[in-house]
């Protein structure tokens, strides 16, 4: 039921392809549940608006929800999965990069989500949401979202 | 200075939330529409740690971040006196934002590998990446400004003057290692390493300008204690 849930920001995530969902534990009896989230971004206001739709989701099939906060060990976006990489160059947002820990290298964006070239340039390096850059092809000329890599 | 003292843990804290109003001043005010979306962003960065800090912080002593937000005076606030600082121009709060993301580069890491409070190391951990983030942006930022017009140059040397009394808090040796090589990138000489500097005292005095800063922060919580959205 979880895969229903999207990201408010990027829909066509959902909050189990962002990599957030940390656990998920039932009551014997199945009517109860407690879901365990690990926030992407420490400020980010799309945190509670998604901890609000999970409990929102399940409450059709549960008499009891209860939404868990766990920061450590902190989010990455080595958690999102690999369709979630593709279904983000579909939306025209280039994925994340691999994070190299110790990050000194705040990442590049591999390929414009648009036409593949690789000859991109920043055009920002805080964009629309905590989690994103803004980026432009310099092949196709059109600007694009970076998922940056954290 | 020891990171996982409680106070220590409140100085981390009050720069975060200090710095992060500080910042949010800037809001519809920035030189371009670019840069008022980055101050937003890394104020919302800063506010997201302060707050996470002092949830913990809340816990502990019987309070919550809320309490500890908007209902301390300025004696309690144990932030670096530079984070409180009016913003002055564009460059000195780029300036003032590369110094402090210096010292929280320190700050962060040794705060994750030290602590026992699995919440402060979360905190830390994810701040350490945001922070990395708000480095690269004051550096790139204090080299064009630097090393860019007669205009620019002076007012990044004018910052320097005004700012290079307030580091005491921050600064360490690694902290000068790191600072100077970006200050010679930006074509200024970094000041003498022991020359004269400010500090809060242990009572927790702060410069004039926190109070009023303070008293808009705080001014809504404090008309309608409670109130939510």
């Amino acid at each position: 039921m979880l895969e229903a849930v999207p990201d408010p920001e990027i829909p066509v995530l959902s909050v189990v392809d962002l990599g957030i969902v940390r656990d998920v534990d039932e009551s014997e009896d199945g009517r109860t549940v407690t879901v365990t989230l690990t926030p992407t971004y420490s400020g980010c206001p799309a945190t509670e608006v998604i901890a609000r739709d999970v409990r929102a989701a399940l409450e059709t099939a549960y008499d009891e929800v209860s939404v868990v906060t766990r920061l450590s060990p902190a989010w990455t976006t080595d958690w999102m999965t690999e369709a979630a990489r593709e279904k983000l160059r579909g939306f025209g947002v280039a994925p994340p990069g691999k994070v190299l820990l110790p990050l000194v290298d705040v990442g590049t964006p591999a390929a414009c989500p648009h036409c593949g070239s690789t000859e991109v340039e920043e055009l920002a390096a805080f964009g629309s949401t905590p989690c994103k850059a803004l980026w432009r092809c310099t092949t196709c000329r059109e600007p694009f979202d970076y998922f940056k890599q954290h | 200075m020891s990171p996982t003292s409680d106070e220590s843990l409140l100085t981390v804290a009050d720069a975060c939330l200090v710095l992060s109003h500080r910042l949010s001043e800037w809001m519809s005010n920035a030189p371009t529409m670019e840069e008022d979306i980055a101050l937003g962003n890394i104020a919302l960065d800063l506010l997201g740690q302060a707050r996470g800090l002092l949830q913990v912080l809340g816990d502990e002593t019987g309070s919550t971040e809320d309490g500890l937000a908007y209902f301390r005076e300025a004696q309690e606030f144990r932030n670096p006196l530079i984070c409180e600082l009016p913003n002055g121009d564009f460059a000195f709060t780029l300036l003032r934002l590369l110094f402090v993301s210096i010292w929280l580069a320190r700050v962060w890491p040794q705060l994750a590998a030290t602590t026992d409070n699995a919440d402060v190391r979360g905190v830390a951990e994810k701040a350490v990446k945001e922070n990395a983030y708000h480095l690269r942006h004051a550096s790139t930022w204090c080299v064009r400004l630097g090393d860019g017009t007669d205009e620019s140059h002076g007012r990044l040397l004018r910052a320097l003057d005004e700012l290079w009394p307030y580091r005491g808090e921050i600064a360490s040796p690694q902290w000068y290692d790191a600072v100077e090589p970006v200050l010679t990138e930006a074509t200024l000489t970094m000041p003498p390493r022991d020359a004269w500097t400010q500090r809060s005292s242990a009572d927790g005095w702060h410069t004039e300008h926190l109070g009023y800063m303070l008293a808009e922060m705080q001014s809504l919580a404090r008309a309608h204690p409670g109130a939510t959205w």
